[in-house]
C-alpha cells in the first residue's frame, strides 16, 4: 500500500475523523491516546475533527476515519462525499464496520420503533436500516470493536504513515485469552462464551473479568459459529433464542454473525410452532 | 468555520437566514437557529440532528443482564451513567434493590468516580477551556500551554484507569452486571492507584485554583431551578430523592410524575420540563448547589477557595462558572475514590444473585451531566417488557434555548462568525452530550424587519 505520508506538497499529511451515527466512543478512544495523540499532532495534521477541534481545512484528506453507521438519509448522501474527499478511508469500531447495536432495527419495524420511542415520529428522518460504511462506499481499511482499542487505531495511523500494512490479527479472542493465561470460562465455568468465534484485540477483557465474551469485536476469519452453536445447545442448555441474542448485538448485522443470527431465529421459530 | 458566514443584520428589508459551521467540541451533532426580529430575538431553535437509534425500542425482548452492555452504548463519553442507571432500575424490578451489599455500592462509587474525573477533564480541558482562552482547540492551546495541557491529560488517564479496574476499559467498561460486577479488584490492584490517585489530587487542586484566580468569566446570571439527587448522607452519585432549589422533592419512581418529555419537530431530542412549571437544569452546577455540604473535605477546601477568588459564594447562577463546578467535583472525585480504595479489601461476593420475575422500577443517576434517568418493565422469564430512558442533555436542551434567548439579545451588533462562537461557548457550559441527545453545531440567524438597519460592518 502506497504511504499516506506526504500530503499533495509534502506538507504533512492530513487526518480527517468523521462522526455517523454511533456512540463517539471510537472518536473517544483516538483522544485517549493522550500523550500520543499530542505526538500525533507532530506527524499529521488534523485537518477535520469536529470533535476536537473548530478549525477545518478543506478537502482533500489522505486519511479518513469513520466512526457510525448509516441510519439517514443525509448519512446516505453525506458518506459518498467523505468517500471522494479521502485518499485512504478507515471506519473505525462497530458501528461504521457493521451497523452497530442501532442495526438490531434491521430485524423490526423502524417506523413502530419510532412510535415507540417519540410522540410524534414523522418528525423523526431516518432510513429504514443502519448499516456498515462498507455496502455504500469503498473502504480501504475496517477496525473493528466496540469500541476500538486505540492501540490498534495508531498502529494503523503509522502503517499508512510508512507505507505497510497494519498489523492487526484477524484471530480469535482464544489466542489472546491464553497468552493472558486467564481460565478458560467455557471449559472451566460452562459459560457461553464468543471468544471462538470472535475476533482478537480487546485483550480478551470479559473473560478477564470472569465473563464470557459477548463477540464486541464481531466475527474473526473463518469462524465455525455452528460447531460452537450447537455445542451450546446440547452441552448448555442455551436456547436457540439466546444463541440468536448473542449473536446478534453489536456485530450482528455482519457476516457470518448475520447468517448465523437468522439460522438460530428460524430454529427457534421451528421449536415454538 | 465554514466561510458562507457573512451575515450582517440586514440592510435590506428581507429575511435572511445564513448558514455558519457545525458545532466543534461537543460530542453530537446539531444545529442553533435564531430568528431576529429588528434587534429583538424571536425564535430560538436548538436543532439535534443526532441520527434517532431507537434503544428503548430494541431493548424489547432482551434479557436483563444484557441491559448494562447495551445502553452503555448509548454514550461512549458516559457508559458508566447508563450502566448505573438500568443496573439500579432492574434491581428495583428484580426485587433485589435493598440486597446489594455496602462494599459492591461503594465499588459503583468508586467506578462513577473514574468516570466523573474522565468525562469533566475531557470536556473542562479539551473542550471547554479553549472557549475562555480564545483558542480554537485544546490542540492549539496546547502550543502556548502545553504543560497545562498535558497535566490534564494526566489526571483524564487515571480516571480512565479506576473505570478500567472494574471495567477492564474506560469505554464500554465490561465488569458491570445487574446485582454487582462480575469480578473485584484484587486489593493488590485497587491499592496500585493509590499514589497517582494523591499526585493527581494535587495537581488538580493547583489548577483549579488557577482556573480560578485568572480566568474570566462571562456573566450569564438566570433563576434557574436546579434539580439533582440529594442523598442524606453523601454527595449526589447513585442513591437519594431527587430535589429542586424550588421545592421539588420526589421520590425516584415519581421522577415522571414530576417532570413531562415532549417533542418538538426541530429535534430528536426530546425536551424535558418540570409539570406546571418549565425549564430546570441538572448537571455539575446543580449538584454543587444543592448540596456542597456533602462534598469530600478535600473538595470542600477547594470550593471556599475557588469562591473566594471569583468572589462569588454559592449558589452560583452563572453557568459559566460550571467549569469551576466541574473542577471542584473532580476533586471530590478523586478524593472519594481515594478513600475507597485506600479503605479496599476484596468483597465476600461481588454480584448479588437475582431471579427473573415480571416487575418494573425507576431509577436515576447522577451521569456527569446530570440526572439519567431509567425505567423498566420486566417479564417472569426475565426479559424486558418495556424501556423508558431520560438522559441529562435532553433535559437540559430547554433551558439551553432559554439562555440562548438571553445571549442572542446582545450578540446583534456581532457577525454571525463571533454570535456562533459565543452561543457555542454557552451551550459548552452545559457539556451536552448529544449521542445521547444532541451533537453540534450549525449556526444560522436570520433576520426580518423592513425598518432595521444596523451593523458598522
Amino acid at each position: 500500500m502506497a504511504a499516506a505520508s506526504a500530503g499533495a506538497n509534502g506538507s504533512k499529511p492530513k487526518l480527517a475523523v468523521y462522526k455517523f451515527s454511533s456512540c463517539d466512543g471510537c472518536q473517544l478512544q483516538v483522544l485517549n491516546l493522550e500523550e500520543d495523540l499530542l505526538n500525533l499532532v507532530g506527524v499529521v495534521e488534523i485537518a477535520y475533527f469536529l470533535e476536537a477541534r473548530r478549525r477545518q481545512l478543506p478537502p482533500p484528506y489522505d486519511i479518513g476515519l469513520v466512526e457510525g453507521s448509516i441510519s439517514t438519509p443525509e448519512e446516505e448522501h453525506r458518506i459518498q462525499q467523505v468517500r471522494r474527499d479521502c485518499r485512504y478511508l478507515v471506519t473505525i469500531g462497530a458501528c461504521a464496520t457493521s451497523g452497530g447495536i442501532q442495526a438490531l432495527r434491521n430485524w423490526g419495524q423502524v417506523e413502530e420503533y419510532a412510535r415507540y420511542v417519540y410522540a410524534r415520529p414523522e418528525y423523526v428522518q431516518t432510513l429504514e436500516t443502519a448499516t456498515p460504511v462498507a455496502s455504500h462506499v469503498f473502504v480501504d481499511f475496517e477496525l473493528r470493536g466496540c469500541p476500538v482499542n486505540q492501540h490498534q487505531v495508531l498502529e494503523l495511523l503509522s502503517a499508512l504513515l510508512v507505507g505497510r500494512k497494519p498489523n492487526i490479527s484477524t484471530h480469535s479472542v482464544c489466542i489472546e485469552c491464553k497468552r493472558e493465561g486467564f481460565p478458560c470460562v467455557l471449559v472451566s465455568q460452562g459459560q457461553p462464551c464468543l471468544g471462538p468465534i470472535t475476533q482478537a484485540g480487546c485483550g480478551a477483557l470479559c473473560p478477564g473479568c470472569h465473563r464470557p465474551c459477548y463477540g464486541c469485536f464481531g466475527p474473526m476469519e473463518q469462524p465455525n459459529i455452528h460447531a460452537l452453536g450447537d455445542w451450546f445447545l446440547e452441552r448448555q442448555r442455551v436456547t436457540p433464542g439466546e444463541m440468536k441474542r448473542m449473536l446478534r448485538s453489536f456485530n450482528g448485522y455482519l457476516e457470518p454473525f448475520k447468517q448465523a443470527g437468522d439460522y438460530y431465529e428460524r430454529l427457534e421459530q421451528e421449536q415454538s410452532s | 468555520m465554514s466561510g458562507s458566514n457573512k451575515s450582517n443584520p440586514p440592510e435590506q428589508p428581507t429575511t435572511r437566514t445564513i448558514r455558519v459551521a457545525a458545532l466543534a467540541r461537543v460530542e453530537g451533532e446539531g444545529a442553533l437557529h435564531l430568528e431576529m426580529r429588528g434587534r429583538e430575538v424571536g425564535e430560538v431553535r436548538l436543532d439535534i440532528y443526532e441520527p434517532p437509534r431507537f434503544y428503548e425500542a430494541f431493548l424489547r425482548g432482551r434479557h436483563f443482564q444484557e441491559v448494562p452492555d447495551i445502553t452503555a452504548r448509548i454514550c461512549g463519553i458516559c457508559p458508566v451513567a447508563y450502566q448505573m442507571g438500568c443496573c439500579h432500575a432492574l434491581e428495583k424490578a428484580l426485587g433485589v434493590f435493598d440486597d446489594i451489599d455496602p462494599p459492591l455500592r461503594q465499588l459503583r462509587n468508586l467506578l462513577y468516580c473514574g468516570e466523573w474525573v474522565e468525562s469533566h477533564v475531557l470536556h473542562m480541558f479539551l473542550l471547554h477551556l479553549p472557549d475562555f482562552l480564545g483558542f480554537e482547540s485544546a490542540i492549539s492551546m496546547a502550543e502556548d500551554h502545553g504543560p497545562l495541557v498535558r497535566r490534564a491529560l494526566r489526571i483524564k488517564k487515571l480516571g480512565n484507569e479506576l473505570v478500567a479496574l472494574l471495567g477492564g476499559r474506560s469505554v464500554h467498561p465490561v465488569g458491570v452486571c445487574v446485582g454487582g460486577f462480575y469480578r473485584a479488584p484484587t486489593a493488590r490492584a485497587a491499592r496500585g492507584l493509590v499514589g497517582e490517585i494523591d499526585a493527581c489530587l494535587d495537581e488538580m487542586c493547583e489548577i483549579t485554583q488557577f482556573l480560578a484566580s485568572q480566568i474570566e468569566f462571562p456573566t450569564l446570571v438566570r433563576d434557574y431551578e436546579f434539580l439533582a439527587l440529594c442523598p442524606d448522607d453523601e454527595y449526589p452519585m447513585n442513591l437519594g430523592r431527587i430535589r429542586s432549589n424550588k421545592g421539588l422533592d420526589v421520590d425516584q419512581e415519581e421522577f415522571l410524575d414530576a417532570i413531562e418529555e415532549f417533542q418538538v419537530p426541530h429535534s430528536t431530542a426530546l425536551h424535558a420540563r418540570i409539570r406546571g412549571r418549565g425549564a430546570y437544569l441538572v448537571g455539575p452546577l446543580a449538584r454543587l448547589n444543592l448540596c456542597p455540604d456533602r462534598l469530600h473535605r478535600r473538595a470542600a477546601e477547594l470550593l471556599r477557595e475557588v469562591c473566594r477568588a471569583i468572589g462569588q459564594p454559592l449558589p452560583w447562577q452563572n453557568n459559566y462558572l460550571s467549569l469551576l463546578a466541574r473542577a471542584v467535583e473532580t476533586v471530590h472525585a478523586l478524593a472519594l475514590a481515594r478513600d475507597i480504595l485506600a479503605a479496599y479489601q476484596t468483597p465476600p461476593r461481588s454480584r448479588v444473585p437475582i431471579s427473573p420475575r415480571a416487575g418494573s422500577g425507576g431509577h436515576g443517576t447522577e451521569a456527569p451531566r446530570g440526572i439519567c434517568w431509567h425505567h423498566y418493565a420486566t417479564c417472569a422469564d426475565g426479559t424486558i417488557q418495556s424501556a423508558r430512558i431520560v438522559p441529562p442533555t435532553s433535559q437540559n436542551q430547554a433551558t439551553i434555548e432559554e439562555d440562548l434567548r438571553q445571549l442572542a439579545a446582545g450578540l446583534v451588533d456581532l457577525l454571525d462568525d463571533q454570535a456562533a462562537l459565543r452561543c457555542e461557548h454557552l451551550i459548552r457550559n452545559y457539556d451536552p452530550c448529544i449521542s445521547c441527545s444532541v451533537h453540534f453545531l450549525k449556526f444560522t440567524r436570520s433576520w426580518s424587519d423592513p425598518g432595521f438597519r444596523s451593523h458598522p460592518g
